[in-house]
């Protein structure tokens, strides 16, 4: 048992113990505010971009090449809807309603994943994006399993067991395409040229320029920094690559042997900071989409209610 | 423990019909036969009957469960976390652990 003071020592002395001894936290512990809002605004863009991230597959569903691919779609489709619930759940332990949440992201005041401002122009897409886009979010969100905060863990170690099947669908479109006809092949190739770089971005700034890291790590809310969980990647990402017979889009990319890792060339962050701030090639449609599809939904909303309180009238 | 969300100006303009009256509920799951129920999360539904079903949606896309309780997440009451010393007396007392008694080893498993 790690040893943690009685409860008359400060809160803060508490929460910081607690922090330092592996603990976690949960909801009705005390917590600074910083913690708090570091967790709302983090837990609510994740449970955002699953939510958001439905629409670039949701593209395909009806032009699957079979009725399996279309079947498996779905299912992720459906698991990444699921996802965004588990992390809206997990964002309302921290005393923000989940209509906040909605709203903050109709109104553009809070972001979602940039991958998800990138259109879905062929079928490959869905084989790139399980393969790198979930790939990048595998790395990044078995991290996250290991976050301070319990009920986000919590979701973490669910979602972390539904995504290896997201990745693994992906990855086997891509082996079909890679040993189908050379216009199959073509199509594979020009997935992984569109996706590769999105996908490294979607670790964040390197961490020189990342603002919110420092503090985060401290507080065991992030455990490993952008830098190294994108290292962590690109060294599990480039051997699938040869295995399919793809190329890398990086010129740069080679192997270091002094590090034992692949070194790689330098990421475009001024696309990124283009993409973060809304001018990305599909920003203002996925919004409005969203939007569109919360307003038109209204009253399977409001009927269900009319619906539950006609029951408790007699 | 409210949370005030940022304002933007022009903010009353912006038409937002929220799920504001739909009731919280959290969701137990019996994974399998023999084991108690857990928490798992919580889901917004307006009746008990369509939380249950939400929550086989949500919670059990890949068996997970082989039963489910659904419970309006004001109906949960709880230990206050500024009552823990409470927790502290307890660990004070270790003549109720087993580990409290020596017994010699002649006597073998005890």
């Amino acid at each position: 048992m790690p040893s943690i003071s009685p409860a008359d020592t400060t809160v803060e002395t508490r929460f910081e113990e607690l922090i330092a001894a592996e603990e976690k936290i949960e909801p009705t512990d005390w917590m600074p505010e910083g913690y708090r809002s570091t967790l709302i605004r983090q837990i609510a863009q994740h449970a955002h971009s699953e939510v958001i991230g439905m629409q670039p597959e949701g593209n395909w569903i009806t032009r699957a090449p079979s009725l399996r691919r279309k079947a498996i779609l779905m299912a992720k489709v459906q698991d990444e809807a699921g996802h965004g619930l588990y992390l809206y759940s997990a964002a309302e332990t921290l005393g923000v309603t989940r209509d906040d949440l909605v709203h903050l992201l109709h109104t553009g005041r809070q972001k979602y994943s940039s991958i998800f401002n990138y259109p879905t122009l062929s079928w490959a897409d869905m084989g790139a994006i399980g393969w790198l886009v979930d790939g990048a979010a595998i790395t990044n969100q078995v991290m996250l399993t290991r976050c301070s905060y319990g009920p986000y863990s919590r979701a973490m170690v669910r979602i972390c067991k539904e995504e290896s099947f997201h990745q693994r669908q992906g990855y086997e479109i891509m082996l079909s395409l890679t040993r189908g006809t050379p216009a199959q092949r073509e199509m594979a190739q020009d997935a992984l040229d569109r996706w590769w770089w999105p996908s490294l971005m979607m670790f964040g700034p390197e961490d020189s320029d990342s603002t919110h890291s420092e503090q985060s790590m401290q507080w065991k809310i992030k455990r490993v920094s952008n830098d190294d969980l994108r290292q962590q990647f690109v060294d599990m990402t480039v051997p699938q690559a040869d295995h399919l017979g793809l190329t890398v889009p990086d010129p740069e990319l080679s192997w270091n042997a002094d590090r034992g890792h692949y070194d790689h060339g330098a990421i475009d962050w001024d696309e990124f900071w283009t993409v973060v701030k809304g001018d990305g090639p599909m920003n203002r449609e996925r919004i409005e989409h969203k939007v569109a599809a919360w307003e038109d939904n209204a009253w399977v909303r409001n009927a269900a209610l009319a619906h539950a309180a006609g029951r408790l009238e007699p | 423990m409210a949370y005030s969300v940022p304002r933007m100006e022009g903010d009353d303009t912006v038409a937002f019909e929220g799920q504001g009256d739909t009731p919280m509920w959290e969701v137990f799951i019996r994974q399998r036969r023999g084991l108690s129920h857990s928490h798992v999360g919580s889901l917004h539904a307006p009746d008990a009957e369509t939380a249950v079903q939400h929550a086989r949606d949500v919670y059990t896309r890949r068996r997970e469960g082989v039963s489910i309780w659904v419970v309006p997440s004001s109906s949960i009451h709880a230990f206050d976390p500024d009552d823990a010393e409470s927790f502290i007396e307890a660990n004070e007392k270790p003549y109720r652990h087993a580990t409290h008694y020596e017994i010699p080893d002649e006597v073998g498993h005890m």
